[in-house]
């Protein structure tokens, strides 16, 4: 829904918001972006890192397990997770779809599938954390040899292990945000208000989760 | 009290097209991922040599769906200008921070391999150009 503003408005004039949005919502944009450096500097410190090495380990040969279905199925799992988390980030747009409705049940009925899909991330995320820790991964040990089969350094395992788990974190106080959405939108805490802006702010951390996502999906599955 | 009503029936006439938007781009993503994935289960492996021009196109492939997700389901493209400026200005930041911390990793690299060469030799004797973390484990001989 684009915004429609006269053409000649002014905006700095005083008596509005320069950014024609909610004082709690700009902010939301500014904590995400600076968290979007901190998610970058992870990130870069770790491509630096691999560009300072000669060799590192293969993704398609680290990630090759399914639950249940067993080994050599390289990067499948990371599909699934990745797939549920754009699932999750779409029902989210729903959600505040049906808060700008003033829709209470329906908000409460996205926000629910919301929750579903981040918990299911979660769960994934934990069943892969498990398996590669039993295959003996951690921070501080890499059991991986590097694509030219030389032994590889813990540099790998210690940014994979901080990274996601720096990503999963988010995605846990995600999942927490929303229930207390969740529960505010079922007390009618947004009725009473009038409107449905905390569902968009919320809206806004969970698809930066699902945008960083897609940053770590690249660099440590494909690159 | 019109003006009210005529807004009112102007979000109902949005509505419909935003859902179809919010699906559109859901599947703009599932599809730009699933060409990813083809291309990092099925493709990349056969063509090791040319992995540089795999993750070029990843590159491309991520912004992509990173513009889709900050336009679309974060609205962003939908704001007023100056909202969008102020946001992305700052992330231009990114363009200086990639080149230049790369490109000391790369530097950190190639002096390994310029000043470590003794060392690196006797661990890898038969390719003395590419590899500098040999180094890091002298006494393997292969």
């Amino acid at each position: 829904m684009a915004q429609v503003v006269p053409a000649d408005r002014k905006w700095w004039g005083g008596g509005r918001s320069p950014f024609n949005v909610e004082y709690g919502k700009l902010m939301m944009w500014y904590f995400l972006m600076s968290d979007a450096f901190t998610f970058g500097a992870f990130l870069i410190s770790y491509g630096t890192v691999r560009f300072s090495s000669h060799s590192w380990p293969d993704a398609n040969h680290v990630f090759n397990s399914f639950p249940i279905l067993g080994n050599g199925l390289p990067l499948v799992f990371v599909s699934l997770m990745t797939f549920i988390l754009i699932m999750s980030s779409v029902t989210m747009v729903l959600a505040v779809h049906a808060g700008h409705n003033n829709d209470r049940v329906g908000v409460m009925k996205w926000m629910a599938w919301t929750i579903v899909g981040g918990l299911a991330f979660l769960s994934c995320q934990a069943w892969e954390w498990t398996h590669l820790h039993e295959e003996g991964a951690w921070w501080g040990r890499n059991p991986f040899p590097n694509y030219d089969g030389t032994v590889a350094s813990t540099n790998f395992t210690n940014f994979f292990f901080t990274i996601t788990g720096f990503h999963g974190f988010h995605v846990f106080s995600g999942v927490i945000i929303n229930i207390i959405m969740l529960i505010m939108t079922y007390k009618g805490v947004f009725d009473r208000k009038g409107h449905y802006l905390m569902i968009e702010k919320a809206g806004l951390y969970w698809h930066f989760v699902d945008l960083v996502w897609v940053f770590v999906f690249t660099c440590f599955y494909l690159f | 009290m019109e003006n009210v009503n005529a807004e009112h029936a102007q979000n109902e006439h949005q509505a419909d097209s935003a859902v179809k938007v919010i699906w559109r781009t859901f599947w703009i993503l599932l599809g730009i991922t699933l060409v990813e994935l083809t291309l990092g289960m099925f493709v990349a492996p056969h063509y090791h040599e040319y992995k540089h021009v795999f993750n070029g196109v990843y590159v491309i492939l991520t912004l992509a769906k990173a513009f889709y997700i900050v336009a679309e389901f974060m609205h962003l493209r939908h704001e007023i200008k100056n909202l969008i400026m102020t946001i992305v200005v700052p992330l231009l930041l990114f363009v200086w921070f990639i080149i230049a911390f790369l490109a000391d990793g790369n530097s950190y690299l190639k002096l390994r391999q310029r000043y470590n060469k003794p060392v690196y030799e006797q661990a890898k004797p038969q390719e003395h150009e590419q590899k500098g973390e040999e180094a890091k484990k002298p006494g393997k001989l292969d």
